[in-house]
């Protein structure tokens, strides 16, 4: 059964919840039962940010998981809040740009991807998220990556539009990024 | 917030005048604050005022509903946290029980000029012996930047999309005038905190407000024309600017009501 | 109409219009101000009314003077501006008017926080305002269900001119899922014969609440009685979750009635036979088929996000047919799958032999 759920975590103006949204469309457009629901309150001034994005074949009831099966952590406190709670044989993605430690969980399986340094390279810090969520989508095979890219397309607001190719880009090598040994 | 630069003032040798410090009346803990908003520059302010005046240890504040809600947070006081827009009523409960204590209230502009309005407006026509320190942005800070009652006209907000139609939304409210008008008030004046100057005038404003409650003369009421860059979607420094201009031209910075004798006291 | 993605407080705010919305009046409070923003665009665009009040006592007095000129009119808060509207809520109960408020819980008492709570359901359902009346009070568990209750809600205090609360918390508000709006309703045109419009060729028409001399008081209040018994007898919703076979038993409403659907799954996977009542109408509350139910299981357990305030109604209704126990978290924290099947298999141990 299709079936994930997971956390984006990272600082506020990092797009985790815009990455968690956007694969919350493209499990709509899959035709996947989706929920996503953020942290939200005075805390996020500043703060850290974060979403939990559950994509299912089945009806959701808990939109919220102590331990989830998937995290994609963007900062260090979202690295020591989250690296624990992963589920075991679940997923943990890294941005080791902002992330200098490594896991040293051995059952969950770890993508450590410079995502701010690629995001940097194509022009806009801003779009690790997307280098992130194509590293995510590749390795749990949850959704298309194509679904991903459509909706992206079809809810990149109205200023953002000048980056939609970048962000293409963006999630293409993280989803090449995935496969490669040096990452896992 | 950076980390803290404490310097003992037994650490300055003997040569040396000590021209600036930490004050006492202000924690040591970072602000929940965005940058740049000017909350942070009046807490300091009241701190200072607190610290020269020497009445912390007799003083109690009243923390409004809004971003300043955790003002206890920041200023070494007694303190209470007042339900949204009923600063005035609590600090005036305060007051009446505790007559020689130094009894203030720190509040926002949908504090007390939208849901607190009664609240504040017969505080003042009692002539309640408190201080208000009213901290106007134009807009609802806390709640993500919906239209206050003194948001500008035409200004765009999350509760005003298209900018606010004032034949539908009302008008800019000029709370200082209002309150001006009662005859319980000693001392009601309009500053801003967008630059140097205008800093240190509001300084003197509020100490001239505590110093008003301290002598009984009155109820006294600071407003300070103030940004909120992150609901504005502006960078600070053009939130100065816009605080200062647009602002600054709809509600003049000046003193509405003086009693002879708050005129006389010495700041 | 096609399924969205939609954000709770956006979803029911969009499916109010879309029910013909005439007025909207509030004032703004986490974490329900997305609403308040959404109808400040939607229902000028529409040539509709939307004012932003200067507080919630404003506010619901303004909801009350619609209401009384028969028109489509709502608000919505949460719960500092719900205790605020407590005597706009009595007022427009004892003169019976038709009105509907949408209230997102946070966490209490107090200022609290702005997290998710269900802190609120006695004071919505036993003591929303003085006097004696209860609302109905709809609780959603999904975004689809509070833009179907916000429908249903507007139909209801139509029917009865009864006030009707929609009681979501926070992470229904805030939540994302997938949901069909309603198609775009024509705003209706005519006004009731008991509204206040104008007494052009007819006798005036009186919206109070006022009725000097004990007897005729009474009399006032023994027809909001009456009409209450009609509304207990014929508005009662629940939902049902793998009841059929069932040992145990969990009552959960709103965002703790579908975490409780996962419970369900991972106990029966567990293999204890455990099924849930979801009470979607909190007054009134589905008394009898709860009794039944309890004859029907060993042990009853009641999740909540509060201390254990439908617990009372579980008591009352259940009566000593099983074991109740209670599991509730406090104060915004939302309570995990795990921690409910550790508190129902507690209950398993005690009462399954
Ligand atoms: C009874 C009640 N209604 C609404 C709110 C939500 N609320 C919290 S702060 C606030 C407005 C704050 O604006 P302002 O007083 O201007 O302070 P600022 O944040 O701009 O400094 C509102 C509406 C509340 N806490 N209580
Ligand atoms: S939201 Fe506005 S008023 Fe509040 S802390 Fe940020 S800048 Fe200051
Ligand atoms: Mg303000």
């Amino acid at each position: 059964m299709r079936h994930i759920e997971t956390v984006f975590s990272g600082f506020g103006g990092q797009g985790v919840l815009f990455a968690g949204q956007l694969l919350a469309y493209a499990g709509l457009a899959e035709e996947l039962y989706v929920t996503w629901i953020p942290s939200y309150g005075p805390e996020m001034r500043g703060g850290t940010a974060n979403c939990t994005v559950i994509l299912s074949e089945e009806k959701i009831g808990a939109p919220v998981v102590r331990n989830p099966s998937a995290a994609v952590v963007m900062n260090s406190p979202s690295m020591e809040k989250y690296e624990l709670l992963v589920r075991k044989g679940g997923l943990l993605v890294v941005n080791s740009s902002l992330v200098s430690r490594k896991s040293n969980r051995d059952e969950v399986q770890v993508l450590t991807i410079p995502a701010s340094d690629i995001a940097t390279e194509l022009g806009n810090v801003r779009i690790a998220n997307m280098v992130l969520l194509g590293a995510f989508v590749e390795a749990t095979g949850i959704v298309a990556l194509d679904t991903v890219k459509q909706q992206l397309n079809e809810h990149l607001s109205e200023r953002q539009r000048k980056w939609l190719e970048p962000n293409y880009t963006a999630l293409q090598r993280g989803s090449e990024l995935a496969l490669e040994p040096s990452t896992v | 917030m950076t980390e803290d630069v404490h310097i003992e003032a037994s650490e300055i040798p003997e040569a040396m005048e000590r021209v600036y410090g930490y004050p006492e009346s202000l924690t040591r803990v970072a602000t929940h604050y965005c940058p740049g908003c000017v909350h942070g520059i009046i807490h300091r302010l009241v701190a200072e005022v607190l610290d020269e005046l020497d009445i912390r240890e007799e003083t109690i504040g009243v923390a409004p509903v809004g971003c300043a809600v955790l003002a206890y947070n920041y200023l070494n006081a007694d303190f209470v946290e007042a339900a949204h827009g009923r600063a005035p009523a609590m600090a005036t409960g305060i007051k009446r029980v505790n007559p020689d204590k130094v009894v203030f209230t720190y509040q926002g502009d949908g504090d007390l000029a939208a849901i607190g309005t009664a609240e504040i407006l017969h505080a003042a026509n009692r002539g309640e012996l408190i201080t208000t320190v009213f901290v106007n942005n134009a807009i609802y800070g806390m709640t993500g930047g919906q239209m206050a009652p003194t948001t500008l006209p035409g200004m765009v907000t999350t509760s005003t999309p298209t900018g606010r139609d004032c034949t539908l939304a009302g008008y800019p409210i000029k709370m200082s005038e209002i309150l001006a008008q009662t005859a319980g008030a000693a001392y009601i004046t309009r500053e801003h905190a967008t630059d140097v100057s205008g800093i240190h005038r509001t300084k003197k404003a509020i100490k001239r407000a505590f110093l008003a409650q301290i002598h009984q003369l009155g109820f006294a009421c600071v407003e300070v024309l103030s940004t909120c860059p992150t609901n504005w979607n502006q960078d600070p420094w053009e939130a100065m600017q816009w605080a200062k201009e647009q602002m600054g031209a709809y509600y003049p910075v000046e003193t509405f009501k003086i009693t002879d004798a708050v005129k006389t006291l010495k700041v | 109409m096609a399924r969205q993605l939609l954000k709770g407080n956006i979803a029911f705010a969009e499916a109010a219009v879309r029910n013909g919305l005439v007025a909207y009046f509030g004032y703004p409070i986490t974490p329900q101000s997305e609403a308040l923003e959404h109808l400040s665009g939607r229902m000028v665009e529409e040539g509709r009314t939307f004012l932003q009040a200067e507080s919630e006592v404003a506010a619901i007095n303004m909801v009350y003077g619609a209401a009384s000129s028969g028109v489509r009119v709502m608000t919505s808060t949460s719960g500092p501006g719900l205790a605020l509207m407590a005597e706009g809520l009595s007022y427009i109960a004892g003169s019976e008017v038709p009105v509907v408020v949408v209230n997102m819980m946070r966490g209490g008492p107090g200022l609290g926080n702005i997290q998710p709570s269900q802190a609120d359901y006695l004071f919505m359902t036993k003591t929303a305002g003085h006097g004696d009346f209860h609302p109905i009070v709809l609780a959603p568990s999904s975004v689809q269900e509070i833009v179907d209750m916000v429908g249903l809600a507007f139909k209801l205090a139509e029917k009865y001119r009864t006030l009707v609360i929609v009681a979501g918390d926070g992470a229904i508000g805030q939540m994302m899922e997938s949901a069909e709006l309603p198609s775009m309703q024509q705003v209706r045109r005519t006004r009731p014969d008991w509204a206040v419009t104008g007494a052009r060729d007819r006798e005036p028409n009186v919206i109070t609440s006022l009725y000097l001399g004990a007897e005729k008081l009474e009399q006032a209040n023994l027809r909001l009685q009456k009409k209450l018994t009609e509304i207990k007898a014929n508005e009662v919703r629940y939902q049902l979750y793998q009841t059929e076979d069932a040992d145990l038993l969990l009552v959960a409403y709103g965002t703790a009635g579908r975490i409780c659907t996962s419970v369900v799954r991972e106990a029966r996977r567990a293999g204890l036979k455990v099924g849930l009542l979801r009470p979607q109408t909190l007054w009134p509350f589905p008394e009898a088929r709860l009794a039944e139910l309890a004859g029907q299981v060993s042990g009853i357990l009641v999740v909540e996000m509060s201390a254990g305030q439908m617990l009372e109604d579980v008591q009352r209704a259940a009566q000593s047919h099983a074991p109740i126990r209670f599991y509730g978290r406090m104060g915004g924290v939302i309570p995990m799958v795990g921690e409910i099947l550790e508190h129902l298999q507690a209950l398993a141990d005690a009462v399954i032999q």
